[in-house]
């Protein structure tokens, strides 16, 4: 059963049609890259799994449960999570609260608990808050939990957004362009990073992602769109020799010595 | 340095607050503080009730709301004609009528809020504006379908049981209250929503319940301190809620600082007395200029601290010592910041 | 029947008022992105000047309101130099707590006995109303003065909008002030000519208004400027021909709720219809919704 299904997906928006005929499975464990030119319709994609648009035709399966329509909130709930192409951090709020939100409302208490600080919400309190130092720590960012999350620096933020998806405890993590801005040594810190990631959490994780680095070192498995199509799928060394992907990105009759 | 445990500073809390009210008491009963004062400390203190409200549905959730009044309105005559018809003078019943002043409030926030809610920002707050301005023609016309509220005249006559010691509890349990709330899972939800909305919901946090949770809350607060006002004031006037009620609470949390709730405290009580005291500085001459002051000082303010006096900061003594294994660690989450 | 279009015509008159205040709103929105609350404040103010220019200066009527007009626009710049530049990229809801005092600042200071003094006022009009009764209508040259000039003024802004730069400017800087500036646009300016403007329509507003609902006094402007202001988002905030459209409606809903079913209830009405329709198109009439990219 694979994780993810997305089956005969089409998004048309006005007269545009974004997305067509897109088929794609994602098994448990992989790590697959979706990649492409930019406004090839990979963020779209993405946001029909997050439940942000509901797809023109065409059905969205987890773990064989259709979840296609669902509100992005009760998507999230159901395992997967995603970071965001440009960072969506809760600005203001502390690191650690950033992480400590995505625990609401399964807490483990309720409001009255919560107003008359009940035996049960310390306790509740004490283990979410124990649960998101240790996410914290594991992506290095325990000294700067009382940080603002907008006073970090860039690659702690993305960090950051990552831990900030685990709270949730996903079994599918999407990850949109998780190296933008990146430079080669952040790119291949943030590849390691991704690893443990996934074998420490036992996830399945699916990317979006331009740095080339990333994605040959990263990802099991290649899908490629343009135009809002799928026009490849394969290995990384298969893709990368691929006339119709050098095309797409390089322009037509493209070459690679 | 050690913090200090959570026992010990919540000793001290209690201490101080306790000393406080003592201090205070004594000068009223010793009329060093005089009747008038009085009633402005009671004002000063049922504002700040108010305040917390509208700083838990726009400082903390980010939910723009210019009609506050209308339910702080809707509690005080709620609570008043309950009292004034069943209550016959009795202190529990008068506790039950505030509670229901609570419950109509949050009943209507309920109601109006599922659906507009969903507005954004600036469109939130004029349907908001426009919601109030129906509540206060709603109370203007009372008499005609409830003779007993007054209509424009107004409505006297409820029990006038509200004293110092009750209006300055009550404003004590409302903060702990709110801190109680902030200080949450329930808090740390309506921050991120009011940080980013869509992330918020993509991350799995029903943006929609928590808005609603936190509006009817906020609102219910301010038809608590409504149904205080009632029972301290023997008059009550539908031009007492209109928006420029909903205002005097709005700037006092924007002056105060979005996401501090000793912002909104602070500046509640200082805003009236810094009214009532205008009042006195300018005397019988130059009453007139009250309102051209307190319009200048409030422009004055803005402009010289536009993110209000406590921006997103709180107080040490509202701020819970961290739980569990943060104990000892820098920072800590809901500790350092307001959020 | 006669009486229903009666109504009708009294409620253009009463729209098309709120358009010249509406207009002020959603130009200043446009470009700054802030509710200018003072505004019906400034829409008082003119009405003031205009009644003091026909009735106590011996000016003319239409120059008593061009009087009006300018004294307007001076102090529409003036205010957004003083209270809202500073805030100009703050968060908004400093400017719009800077505007709420504007607007409480004028009020109280037109109260001050040495001002225009807190009393009601009654305006004499400058000329006679005639009414002229075509079949069973009847119809006032203050209507007609109404429509003419709005309809003029709205030539006018639409020429000044789509055929100048002036109009080209304040296009682009209610888009993106940065790109603006970029592309040579004097930002500050630009700003300051729109507030003038609006602020001379409003003035303009302010002394028809006089005319028509003979009666002054310096809290005149609340109501007027909330219904405008609500005109302006019914219609599209930001958006100039849902001013327009927004302020028609209003002006319609409020004089027909007024004359057949309680002219007590007429703003609540009216204010009711603007939250039903923000919860059926939740950016105005003609508003255009901008999705967040994700």
């Amino acid at each position: 059963m694979p994780v993810l299904q997305l089956e005969n997906i089409d998004k048309t928006f006005g007269g545009l049609k974004a997305v067509s005929g897109f088929n794609m499975a994602v098994e448990k464990g992989e790590i697959v890259g979706l990649i492409g030119p930019n406004g090839a319709g990979k963020t779209t994609v993405f946001n029909m799994i997050s439940g942000i648009y509901k797809p023109s035709a065409g059905k969205v399966y987890f773990l064989d449960r259709e979840i296609t329509g669902q509100a992005p909130f009760q998507v999230c709930q159901q395992g997967i999570a995603r970071t965001f192409q440009n960072v969506r951090l809760f600005k203001e709020n502390t690191v650690l609260d950033n992480v400590r939100a995505i625990y609401h409302p399964r807490t483990g208490y309720g409001i009255f608990d919560a107003i008359f600080r009940t035996p049960r919400f310390i306790k509740n309190e004490r283990s979410i808050s124990e649960e998101a130092m240790e996410l914290l720590e594991a992506l290095g960012l325990q000294d700067r939990a009382g940080e603002k999350a907008m006073n970090l620096p860039y690659g702690a933020q993305r960090r950051l957004e990552i831990a900030r998806a685990l709270a949730g405890k996903p079994k599918l993590l999407l990850l949109d362009e998780p190296a933008a801005g990146m430079n080669p040594s952040e790119v291949a810190r943030m590849v390691e990073l991704i690893r443990y990631v996934k074998e420490k959490f036992d996830l399945t994780v699916l990317l979006i992602e331009h740095q080339m680095g990333m994605v040959m070192k990263l990802c099991e498995r290649l899908v490629v769109m343009d135009f809002g199509q799928i026009i490849a799928t394969g290995l990384p060394a298969e893709i990368r020799g691929n006339q119709l992907v050098l095309e797409a990105y390089l322009g037509k009759g493209a070459t690679v010595a | 340095m050690p913090k200090a445990t959570s026992a010990k500073k919540t000793i001290l809390f209690l201490a101080a607050t306790l000393a406080v009210y003592a201090l205070v008491r004594f000068l009223e009963t010793s009329e060093i503080i005089n009747p008038y004062w009085q009633r402005v400390l009671d004002q000063a203190l049922i504002t700040t009730m108010g305040a917390l409200g509208l700083s838990i549905i726009y400082g903390f959730t980010g939910q723009f709301s210019l009609g506050h009044a209308a339910f702080f309105g809707l509690g005080a005559y709620a609570a008043g004609v309950f009292d004034k018809t069943l209550g016959q003078g009795s202190l529990p019943m008068f506790v039950v009528s505030l509670l229901i002043g609570a419950a109509v409030a949050g009943l209507m926030a309920l109601i109006i809020g599922l659906p507009i809610l969903r507005l954004r920002s600036d469109y939130l707050g004029i349907a908001t504006l426009g919601f109030g301005i129906i509540v206060k023609v709603g109370m203007d016309n009372s008499s005609k379908f409830m003779p007993v509220l007054g209509g424009a005249t107004g409505m006297s006559g409820t029990p006038q049981l509200a004293n110092f010691d009750w209006v300055f509890w009550f404003t004590f349990l409302v903060i702990i209250l709110v801190r109680n709330f902030v200080f949450s899972s329930y808090g740390r939800a309506c921050t991120s929503v009011r940080e980013d909305e869509i992330a918020a919901e993509i991350m799995g946090i029903n943006t929609t319940k928590v808005k609603v949770l936190a509006f009817v809350l906020g609102c219910a607060l301010a038809g608590l301190a409504g149904g205080m006002y009632a029972h301290r004031y023997p008059f009550l006037h539908p031009s007492s809620f209109d928006f420029l009620k909903s205002f005097d609470f709005l700037l006092v949390v924007v002056l105060g600082g979005l996401g501090s709730m000793t912002g909104t405290i602070i500046t509640a009580i200082s805003w009236v007395f810094l009214l009532e005291g205008l009042r006195f500085v300018l005397g019988e001459t130059f009453i007139d200029f009250r309102g051209v002051i307190y319009a200048l000082i409030l422009v004055v303010a803005i402009i010289m601290r536009p993110q209000g006096i406590f921006g997103g900061k709180e107080a040490g003594f509202l701020i819970p010592k961290p739980l569990g294994s943060l104990a000892g660690r820098k920072g800590g989450g809901n500790a350092g910041s307001a959020t | 029947m006669e009486h229903v279009v009666d109504q009708i015509i009294n409620g253009l008159q009463l729209g098309f008022m709120y358009a010249l205040i509406a207009l002020g709103y959603t130009m200043v929105y446009g470009v700054v992105k802030l509710i200018n609350f003072a505004h019906g404040d400034v829409f008082m103010v003119g009405a003031f000047v205009g009644y003091f220019g026909f009735s106590q200066w011996g000016l003319s009527f239409p120059v008593a309101v061009l009087t009006a007009m300018v004294v307007c626009a001076i102090l529409g710049v003036v205010i957004e130099r003083i209270a809202y530049r500073p805030l100009r990229y703050a968060p908004k809801i400093a400017a719009l707590i800077s505007a709420l005092g504007v607007s409480l600042f004028l009020e109280y200071f037109s109260s001050l006995k040495f001002v225009f003094g807190p009393n009601y006022r009654v305006v004499q009009r400058p000329f006679e109303e005639v009414q002229w009764h075509l079949g069973s209508l009847i119809v006032t040259n203050i209507q007609v003065m109404v429509f003419v000039t709005v309809l003029i003024m709205l030539l006018i802004l639409q020429f000044l909008i789509y055929r100048t730069k002036v109009g080209m400017a304040m296009r682009t800087v209610s888009v993106d002030h940065n790109a603006a500036r970029l592309m040579g646009v004097n930002v500050d300016n630009t700003i300051s000519m729109t507030f003038a403007i609006g602020s001379a329509f409003a003035a303009a507003g302010g002394v028809l208004y006089a005319i028509a609902y003979p009666q002054i006094h310096p809290f005149m402007g609340i109501m007027p400027g909330l219904k405008a202001f609500t005109a302006a988002v019914l219609g599209g905030i930001g958006i100039i021909p849902g001013a327009v459209l927004g302020a028609i409606i209003m002006g319609q809903v409020e004089t027909m709720t007024s004359a057949f079913l309680s002219s007590q209830a007429r703003d609540a009405i009216a204010f009711a219809i603007l939250i039903l329709v923000l919860l059926i198109r939740p950016t105005g009439i003609l508003g255009r919704t901008e999705p967040d990219k994700v």
